[in-house]
């Protein structure tokens, strides 16, 4: 479980980010969260694993406190926590084998890593992971090589193979065209279910996130003004939330179980690569 | 353009705004360039009788390097270029193994301020003299010969590639550096993954652009007494033996070529 309490962060610019957030994510629980741009979405999941720093208040993760942890006990805790990313950020000239098992770096040591000499086990993951998302004849693919679909889901093997507490997302889709959104939130949401892993997903596509998301948190000038399930949210939350618009059409009404039976054969067939068989990985947690 | 033609649908003529808007400056600075241009013009003192006698002299002095001779000397050239090229390879080899550490503490995104002041400074200090005052200075230091002049070029090479080093790094995607740091990767293990990659190919092709300079200043440092093939060079021009001197320019001009090749093939692999 993740407990953030009265978390606050202010730039050195002066710019309050987050004001006094109180959240809890229990675990397994997929939580989208929303807002306009600049309302602190980023900065709150960067401040869970602190690639920023929170200004005030603490970050509790399966009872480790981890606000107040020096940078090795951070390190290792950064271990236990899944991060993907909004452009992908995988390491362009690696392949997608050393993306991927860049996300075990906590776990081995310098030159085991130095010298691509990964423990077997992890190897053996890797592949599970990248045959589960369809990219097992890719390994050694350089990743500028993909597409913007398959770098996501080399992002998200990466995150992953780490064998995470909790994913940190930040904007999956938003550099992805609206099939191979879906299909990446949808891959996401299984895997987290498969594992049953509590993920945080900072999104902008409200439909989207109605669609996916077991909760729905939404932000706006870094304060909390929404926090409940993906079926409350009317055109009076979205005013609150992103301010006056016309908000109907943004509003979810297609039934889920329809589209995910449209949907269904979409995840492989892009790649071009017969046999995927989605089940197959399902006892993988 | 008058208001009238706006209105009687002339298309409107447009043209691009003078660089100095004021047009009584714009007027004024044409007729001060050419009042200073004929000024100067004006107090040149051409010798035409001397130039003329020179022609026949310049054109004997140009012919002494016709045919290159590449016999008589030859023994002194391939010592001097022997001399050269070592001292070409392991003033590179030395002075980017230690740019490496000092480039990477001259990067702002990755040293703490400290080290980041002390490695900016290295890397000024070396960069602040050219490299023959270098070499002069190391001649007096070491006595004459080639270790003088691998000292020099090893110096001037941490300045160059320590400085472009540092700048790379600092151009680099932050967010990919971000995403190793979030796996809980120790700074080696960051470095190796998230800055090596992206940094490679630039380094690899400085460095071969690095060995081309070294190699071109291995040939005037031989003047000031530094070795190699610059001190061959200078023998034949004081010695008066043109033809061997236009032989030694000859093997540096095709050196540098290959070099130049090469550099350009292998760049092209790395990227």
């Amino acid at each position: 479980m993740l407990r953030l309490d009265s978390l606050s962060k202010r730039y050195q610019t002066g710019d309050l980010a987050l004001s006094n957030v109180t959240l809890e994510v229990p675990d397994s629980q997929v939580m989208a969260l929303i807002g306009p741009s600049g309302a602190g979405k980023s900065t709150l999941i960067r401040c869970i694993n602190r690639l920023v720093e929170p200004t005030e208040g603490t970050i509790t993760l399966n009872g480790q406190e981890l606000t107040s942890l020096n940078s090795s006990k951070l390190r290792l805790a950064r271990r236990h926590m899944g991060m993907i990313f909004q452009e992908y950020a995988l390491v362009e000239r690696l392949s997608v084998m050393e993306n991927v098992l860049s996300g075990r770096l906590g776990f081995v040591g310098f030159w085991r890593s130095y010298f691509r000499k990964f423990p077997q086990s992890d190897v053996d993951e890797a592949f599970r992971l990248l045959e589960r998302v369809g990219l097992d004849h890719m390994v050694d693919k350089r990743a500028d090589e993909l597409s913007g679909g398959q770098r996501q889901r080399v992002g998200i093997c990466r995150a992953l193979i780490q064998d995470p507490n909790i994913l940190l997302i930040d904007e999956p889709t938003a550099s992805l065209d609206p099939k191979t959104s879906r299909q990446i939130m949808r891959l996401i949401c299984e895997l987290c279910k498969e594992r049953k892993l509590s993920a945080i997903i900072n999104i902008h596509d409200v439909m989207l996130a109605q669609m996916f998301a077991q909760r729905i948190v939404g932000l706006q000038m870094g304060e909390i003004v929404y926090d409940g399930p993906p079926n409350e949210i009317t055109p009076d939350v979205l005013t609150k939330i992103y301010g006056e618009e016309d908000w109907e059409a943004t509003i979810e009404t297609v039934d889920e179980d329809d589209d995910e039976n449209v949907d269904e054969p979409e995840q492989v067939k892009d790649e071009h690569h017969p046999g995927i068989d989605r089940d197959r990985m399902s006892g993988l947690t | 353009m008058t208001t009238d033609t706006v209105r009687s649908g002339v298309s409107r003529r447009w043209t691009k705004p003078p660089f100095i808007r004021n047009p009584r400056t714009r007027w004024f600075l044409w007729l001060g360039a050419g009042i200073y241009l004929a000024l100067a013009l004006g107090t040149l003192e051409v010798n035409w009788v001397r130039m003329a006698d020179g022609i026949p002299r310049g054109i004997r002095f140009i012919s002494s390097f016709f045919p290159p001779d590449f016999v008589t000397s030859w023994g002194e050239i391939v010592t001097g270029l022997y001399e050269s090229i070592w001292m070409t390879i392991t003033s590179t080899v030395v002075g980017v193994a230690l740019a490496i550490p000092i480039g990477l503490g001259a990067a702002r995104n990755l040293a703490p301020r400290p080290v980041y002041l002390v490695c900016r400074a290295i890397l000024a200090l070396t960069r602040s003299f050219q490299e023959i005052i270098i070499a002069i200075f190391m001649v007096k230091l070491f006595g004459f010969g080639p270790f003088a002049g691998f000292l020099t070029l090893s110096i001037a090479s941490i300045g160059f590639y320590g400085k472009l080093l540092a700048e790379d790094i600092e151009d680099m995607d932050p967010v990919q550096a971000e995403a190793i740091r979030a796996t809980g990767a120790k700074w080696f293990q960051w470095l190796n993954y998230a800055v090596q990659p992206q940094v490679m190919p630039r380094m690899i092709g400085l460095g071969i652009y690095r060995l081309d300079i070294n190699f071109r200043e291995s040939a005037v440092l031989g003047i000031v007494g530094a070795g190699g093939i610059g001190a061959t060079l200078n023998t034949a021009f004081d010695r008066y033996e043109f033809d061997t001197a236009a032989a030694v320019l000859l093997i540096i001009i095709a050196i540098v070529m290959f070099v130049e090749y090469t550099s350009g093939y292998v760049r092209k692999k790395v990227q």
